[in-house]
């Protein structure tokens, strides 16, 4: 069997008497996209904050790479190529997409501390980041700030810096939210070719999107993983209708 | 060409033709007045890169341009006085020559923004404020209790300090001097604002977590602008010390800290020639209206609140507009 790319062991999180993660194992292959989904408030994204670093689990071990990262900070875990993006939007509202870009690239070569080369003038990079860009659709727009940008594609750029880090996971959650069925089926031909560069931990609720995406699905319920398996599995499961899938039960 | 950058090449030229005009006509006060202006505009560079960058709001920079005119002081005074600093482990003799002074100045502020920036970078907001004003008025008060260094009156150095093949009395060739490291504070802080380490700087000051997911560590970002900043402050501080040929515990006080943030708040925050706009305006003010009423700083004041509340971007913003994106 392959190694996972990444591993998650007995992970728990308590908000207080909520219990955001109990017990969560979960595992991301080489190659595959893993959706996780399940209802508002089931701790989706409590998941992906502390397998990125963000935040510190209660108990259990994250492993990454084969090592284990749960004492790594954010920092360290970006190093190692976990590339991330948020549920609501976070980049750099201020610089264009091309800076937010080389800022990502900087951050993975760790060229940060060069004090008198001027970054936008180095060719390498700033092509790297271009190309970066243009994987996502975002070539016509590097000139333009971030906060200048629509809300589909301040997500797309959110894809291009995970992108530019060339990472070994990506970790996305909810990449179409409030995007329209135009804007998602286009991020879903993204994700689609963007699983032949790093698995991807999928965090979606648009349905379609994750059946069509989703090689695994694991559903998470108060904390809880519920139910795990290939989209057929998951589709025929009684109690994952019920618990989630219930008002889309006819969609399916 | 940008606007800006017109902009800042006028001030560039009229800080320089301005004192080299009253050269040839013999008015030696306008030199002066100009060589406070390019000194106060240094100190302001260099708070622009923590404040304007980074957006670390230093309310104790006079610590740094303290401690710049307090390395002149005490090693003029020991040089005044044939008396050397310390014999351990090494015999460390006062100078007067200024490099060595600036060398000194450079390494002394540096540490202590290390030091001051290791202890408060971690708090933001109010409370960064609040620490670096307070690590400012410990210099203030360790300076005024230390009887040797003149205490509460201060230090008069009788003989300006020399700098090779230059007569620094000269209040002309002073002002060159000046000048010069006026404009190599503002040459490292353009190279500083468009290179990697100034674009990580910019990006963590907007959204510090953002940096982090890309593998940058914002807090040491944010300890070498400091560091940084802090030098160009007290590379100024042994400056202004020179000009007045007296060094005093009111450099250390939290009025020279408000100070120089109203230089960059007025001159524009953030624009590299902020500082050069806004010590000149404070200058010209300070000249004038000190000469009609006591209350000028009154009048600094209401100003400032225009620029807080009206012109974001200060004199240069006022004048050059929004900045514009680069590339
Ligand atoms: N920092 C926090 N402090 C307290 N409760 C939190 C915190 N973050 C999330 N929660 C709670 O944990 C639960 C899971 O939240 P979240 O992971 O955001 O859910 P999801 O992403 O699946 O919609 C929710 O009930 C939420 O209110
Ligand atoms: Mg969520």
């Amino acid at each position: 069997m392959t190694e996972p790319v990444l591993e998650i062991r007995k992970l728990s999180k308590s908000f207080g008497a909520l219990r955001a993660s109990r017990d969560i194992n979960l595992t991301l292959l080489p190659g595959e996209i893993h959706a996780l989904i399940g209802p508002n408030g089931a701790g989706k994204s409590t998941l992906i904050k502390q397998i990125a670093g963000n935040m510190a689990p209660d108990a259990g071990e994250i492993r990454f790479l084969g090592r284990d990262v749960t004492a790594l900070d954010t920092v360290g875990r970006a190093r190692m190529g976990l590339g991330r993006s948020f549920q609501i939007s976070s980049v750099i509202a201020e610089f264009t997409v091309l800076q937010n870009v080389v800022l990502a690239l900087q951050g993975a070569r760790g060229t940060s501390y060069h004090l008198f080369r001027a970054v936008l003038k180095d060719r390498e990079m700033t092509a790297t980041a271009r190309a970066a860009a243009g994987r996502v659709g975002l070539d016509d727009r590097l000139a333009v700030r971030a906060q200048d940008l629509s809300h589909g594609e301040r997500r797309k750029l959110e894809i291009a810096m995970a992108l530019a880090l060339a990472p070994r996971a990506f970790l996305l959650d909810e990449p179409m939210a409030g995007m329209g069925a135009e804007g998602a089926a286009e991020m879903t031909r993204l994700l689609d070719r963007l699983r032949h560069e790093a698995p991807i931990l999928l965090v979606e609720h648009d349905m379609d999107a994750v059946f069509s995406l989703a090689d695994r699905i694991s559903v998470l319920d108060y904390g809880e993983i519920i139910a795990s398996g290939t989209v057929e599995e998951i589709r025929a499961d009684p109690v994952v209708r019920r618990a989630y899938l219930g008002d889309d039960a006819e969609a399916i | 060409m940008r606007r800006e950058t017109i902009i800042n090449a006028g001030l560039a030229a009229g800080l320089l033709a301005i004192p080299l005009w009253a050269h040839v006509t013999g008015e030696i006060f306008t030199i002066t007045l100009a060589t406070r202006v390019a000194i106060l505009a240094l100190a302001a560079v260099g708070l622009n890169l923590a404040l304007g960058l980074g957006g670390l709001v230093s309310f104790g920079h006079a610590a740094y341009f303290g401690l710049g005119g307090y390395a002149m002081g005490i090693l003029a005074f020991h040089a005044q006085t044939y008396d050397p600093i310390f014999t351990w482990p090494f015999v460390f003799e006062g100078t007067k020559q200024m490099l060595v002074i600036w060398a000194v100045a450079l390494v002394a502020s540096g540490l202590a923004a290390a030091l001051i920036g290791m202890l408060t970078l971690h708090t933001s907001g109010a409370y960064f404020i609040m620490a670096t004003l307070a690590f400012g008025q410990m210099f203030y008060y360790l300076f005024v209790s230390w009887p040797k260094y003149g205490g509460e009156d201060g230090m008069a150095i009788y003989v300006r300090n020399d700098f090779p093949g230059l007569n620094t009395l000269d209040p002309i060739q002073l002002f060159v001097i000046c000048y010069a490291l006026l404009m190599a504070g503002l040459f490292v802080s353009w190279r500083i604002a468009r290179s990697p380490f100034g674009l990580a700087l910019q990006a963590a000051r907007q959204n510090a977590e953002r940096v982090e997911t890309v593998g940058i560590r914002p807090f040491r970002i944010r300890l070498a602008a400091f560091v940084i900043s802090g030098m160009i402050t007290g590379l100024a501080g042994a400056l202004m010390a020179d000009l007045n040929r007296f060094v005093g515990p009111t450099m250390f006080s939290w009025h020279t800290s408000g100070e120089i943030m109203v230089l960059v708040i007025l001159g524009g925050v953030a624009r590299l020639y902020g500082p050069v706009a806004g010590a000149a305006l404070f200058v010209l003010l300070e000249h004038w209206l000190g000469g009609v009423s006591d209350y000028w700083l009154a009048f600094v004041g209401a100003l400032l609140l225009l620029v807080v509340l009206f012109a974001r971007g200060g004199l240069i913003g006022s004048l050059a507009g929004r900045e514009v994106a680069h590339d």
